[in-house]
């Protein structure tokens, strides 16, 4: 190659040169940074929820009026949910995952231990829950009718028997068994008795704050006594549109003392899970078009200069044509001239990439840049490089040797 | 002169409007992005109070035992019924108000609504003259109402609307979570961001409907909702939290100078001393007294989304300026020939370049109405979003004159290069390569 003589002509073009390799620079430093945001809400955005997502529907309902206790009622009302025809099962809770808002609780395998081992979420169900959400029980038993008590949430949360998630199993104890085991769920010091384990079910959060306890969840048997009260519904398949309209005019038959706000009251799966994750999938989105209009800009850019430059050595070119050069001779050395500028902003965008994680790291606790990134990004952008130069390139090669008699 | 300048930088423009319309939309986007994510940076790190939160803050003590630590061992950021009394009781600020929040059932008399629940807050008399809440109707109630736990309620314009039909309800009824509440007076508009004074309601929450004097919503066994946290063997049971170690009230103290400020520092320094000698603290003083924005700071409440955005648009608008530069220089070098003739003719170098920078401000101009277009189209966007604070994103008159200066200004500087080399043309080279 004529790597020489095009450092040479280079050294005479040093801010247009520079210009390119600095965006190039730029770009690929924010290319990067933005591919691996993207990355990170993409995975945060696919967890499963450890359910049967499809059929599901949520209902938020809160009670009115006075009453010493509204666990009745509770009974009532799943007995009318439980009794349509298009309903398979239902259960009444706090939370449940996705919903943004729940208990936790810290777990301690000693009642009089200072520091929790872990943290939980604490899942008040019956023994209809496990059915309706489609968990999967892989050791121990399911709750039994006689064990769901009436809890006021004022007074304790602790429960003789208690389900809890594998990954919480596997926190709590080295070998992972948990099965007859005790664990304390609260501060007074009463034991639950872990009397099953279910493959996997998600805490309500989905923020950076619980991603360290994700994956563990405590199922305790009551129904809390309370006006606020989730109930959580499998339609049989196909029924979930017909569910929707059914299920308040079923609740508001039973009672109208209570309030399903309209918006959030009744809710599939589905839009719970989208709701749930919407900031996560703007974000995505918002860094994908930064990198496609940054990625399109920074290609103008090489277009329009090289443009600039061909126009400017359109008389060298025609010499070098006469003096024998063929038109490969001159495509190529645009190309590598590109090449040599890009390769350039490259390794400065490399640099500027990783100094720029390490400054998000420590601002917005990201997490560290993976070198495939930053090597996809250098790929691509001498890629981008060599694609928006081709056509000024082509352009040049088309420049005919007559060229350089004519003007002198 | 300018006007010439003008019409030379418009015949240059046109001639080659490929070139001109990558700059401007380059300009434009980079505007664009920048000022969509700056203006919501700056809707959603404004001053609740302006003009008053200097003379705020939120008084912090540690009254945990000697072994449950926070994180930096920071003093807590809520307050125990016992402390909270002490200190609002101690009367060592110009003002003090102790308050939580909670949601209160609402029956209406009129059968044609429904009942439903509103948000509440449950508070001390200062409250309304130390947040400067404006009255529509009425007056709040005075320290003595908090006393005798008298059951009035301050409620808010749209709840008057709903119930009254915004009459003047002063001494009607309202009947909340079972018990009747006398109307004393309706809250005009009034809605701080961010919902400083709490901020467990959400960081950016409206403000409340129903306001009435903390003592009465304890009597009444008012539903209450934010967070709480206990330590020891604290039980966080309803009918205990008066007497239990749990935090779950909020505190805020005014203070008019900063003389006063560090009076009361000193006075929960000797606060926490005494509690300490009397047994009630187990640790040394650890007390903080952060004012409004401080307290903002603190609690990172700006999402550090908006935060990574912001920056990442402005990362975005040095690509695009860059970009810029590499047009312009090409285009201004092009015309070399005629700066050339241009120089020969007489004009001095500082013409030529005043001619160029001409150029660069009209393609920053256009650039700027272009990204203001831009601007508002993505705040519509993200008005468009779930999150709490969406609906704030709006372009005020500051941001908009903002947009404007920040185009021009940023492609004179983009035009400084450019137009400087192109003016150290030698004109006698350039006429003779003609």
């Amino acid at each position: 190659m004529q790597i020489k003589p095009i450092l040479a002509a280079l050294r005479r073009h040093k801010s247009g040169t520079i210009l390119i390799a600095l965006q190039i620079a730029l770009t690929l430093a924010i290319v990067c940074n933005a591919l691996f945001i993207i990355e990170q809400r993409v995975s945060r955005l696919s967890r499963t929820t450890g359910m049967d997502e499809t059929n599901v529907i949520a209902i938020a309902n809160r009670y009115v009026g006075p009453g010493t206790s509204f666990t009745p009622t509770v009974k009532t009302d799943l007995a009318a949910i439980r009794n349509l025809a298009g309903v398979e099962d239902a259960y009444a809770t706090n939370s449940y995952p996705l919903r943004n808002g729940g208990w936790s609780m810290g777990v301690r395998l000693k009642p009089d231990a200072k520091k929790e081992i872990t943290s939980t979420t604490l899942y008040f169900i019956d023994d209809h829950a496990l059915k309706t959400l489609g968990v999967k029980l892989i050791e121990g038993r399911n709750f039994n009718a006689g064990e769901v008590i009436s809890l006021d949430p004022r007074n304790s949360t602790s429960l003789p028997q208690v389900i809890i998630t594998k990954a919480l199993a596997q926190k709590l104890f080295e070998d992972g068994k948990a099965l007859g085991k005790t664990i304390y769920l609260s501060q007074e010091g009463k034991p639950s008795t872990v009397i099953g384990v279910v493959e996997k079910l998600q805490v309500p959060w989905v923020g950076t704050w619980a991603g360290k306890f994700d994956q563990n969840a405590a199922m305790l048997p009551a129904i809390l006594d309370s006006n606020y009260q989730n109930f959580v519904v499998r339609t049989r398949p196909g029924q979930q549109e017909a569910m929707l309209k059914a299920l308040p005019k079923t609740l508001y038959a039973t009672s109208r003392m209570r309030v399903i706000p309209e918006e959030t009251g009744i809710r599939t799966f589905e839009q719970v899970r989208a709701r749930a994750y919407e900031t996560d999938r703007g974000m995505a989105i918002l860094m994908g078009i930064v990198c496609a209009v940054l990625l399109a800009i920074t290609a103008a850019g090489i277009v329009g200069l090289s443009s600039f430059w061909v126009g400017q050595r359109r008389k060298q070119i025609g010499v070098r044509r006469a003096l024998g050069a063929t038109k490969n001779d001159i495509l190529s050395y645009f190309m590598t001239e590109n090449f040599l500028i890009a390769l350039g902003g490259v390794i400065v965008g490399s640099l500027l990439a990783v100094g720029m994680n390490q400054w998000l790291f420590t601002r917005f606790e990201m997490e560290r840049l993976s070198l495939t990134y930053v090597a996809v990004g250098v790929v691509a952008l001498l890629a981008l490089g060599q694609a928006a130069v081709l056509a000024p390139a082509l352009r040049a090669s088309r420049v005919s040797p007559v060229e350089a008699t004519r003007t002198v | 002169m300018f006007g010439y300048y003008l019409d030379l930088a418009m015949r240059s423009l046109k001639r080659n409007r490929m070139l001109t319309a990558l700059m401007i939309l380059a300009v434009a986007l980079g505007i664009g992005t920048s000022m969509t994510t700056l203006t919501v940076l700056h809707v959603l790190s404004g001053d609740p109070m302006p003009g008053h939160s200097q003379q705020l803050y939120a008084p912090q003590i540690d009254p945990q035992g000697a072994d449950s630590k926070t994180p930096d061992d920071e003093p807590l950021d809520q307050m125990t019924w016992i402390d909270g009394m002490n200190l609002l009781r101690a009367k060592r600020a110009d003002r003090q108000a102790l308050m939580t929040g909670g949601a209160v059932p609402i029956q209406p008399d009129n059968a044609a609504i429904d009942p439903f629940y509103t948000k509440a807050r449950y508070t001390t008399a200062d409250f309304f003259p130390m947040f400067e809440v404006p009255m529509l109707y009425g007056h709040a109630w005075r320290g003595e109402d908090d006393d005798a736990k008298a059951r009035v309620a301050v409620i808010s314009a749209k709840l008057n609307e709903k119930l009254f039909k915004g009459e003047d309800s002063t001494g009607r009824t309202i009947r909340a979570n079972g018990a009747d509440l006398r109307v004393i007076g309706v809250i005009g508009d009034w809605s701080p961001n961010p919902h400083f004074y709490d901020l467990n309601m959400g960081d950016y929450a409206k403000s409340e409907d129903v306001y009435l004097p903390l003592a009465t919503s304890r009597d009444l066994k008012m539903s209450r909702s934010g967070s709480i946290s206990c330590w020891g063997n604290g039980s966080d049971a309803e009918e205990a939290l008066e007497t239990e170690s749990c935090i779950w009230l909020q505190f805020w103290v005014q203070l008019d100078t900063p003389a006063k400020a560090g009076a009361y520092r000193d006075f929960l320094v000797h606060y926490s001393q005494e509690q300490k000698v009397l047994g009630r603290f187990e640790r040394s003083p650890n007390v903080a007294l952060l004012n409004l924005m401080g307290w903002l700071d603190y609690k990172k409440v700006v999402p550090s989304d908006v935060k990574l955005q912001t920056w990442l648009a402005f990362g975005f608008l040095v690509v695009c300026l860059v970009n810029t530069v590499g047009l312009m220089l090409a285009k201004f070098m092009r015309r070399a020939g005629e700066i050339g003739v241009r120089r020969a003719l007489g004009a001095s170098r500082r013409a030529v370049f005043a001619q160029l920078l001409t150029e660069a401000g009209i393609i920053g101009l256009v650039g700027g109405v272009g990204g203001l277009a831009l601007a508002l189209l993505g705040l519509w966007l993200v008005r468009k979003q779930p999150d709490g604070y969406a609906t704030l994103a709006h372009l005020d008159l500051p941001m908009l004159a903002f947009t404007i200066v920040l185009a021009i200004c940023t492609t004179l500087l983009a035009g400084v290069l450019p137009a400087w080399r192109a003016c150290q043309v030698a004109p006698a080279l350039q006429l003779k390569s003609q």
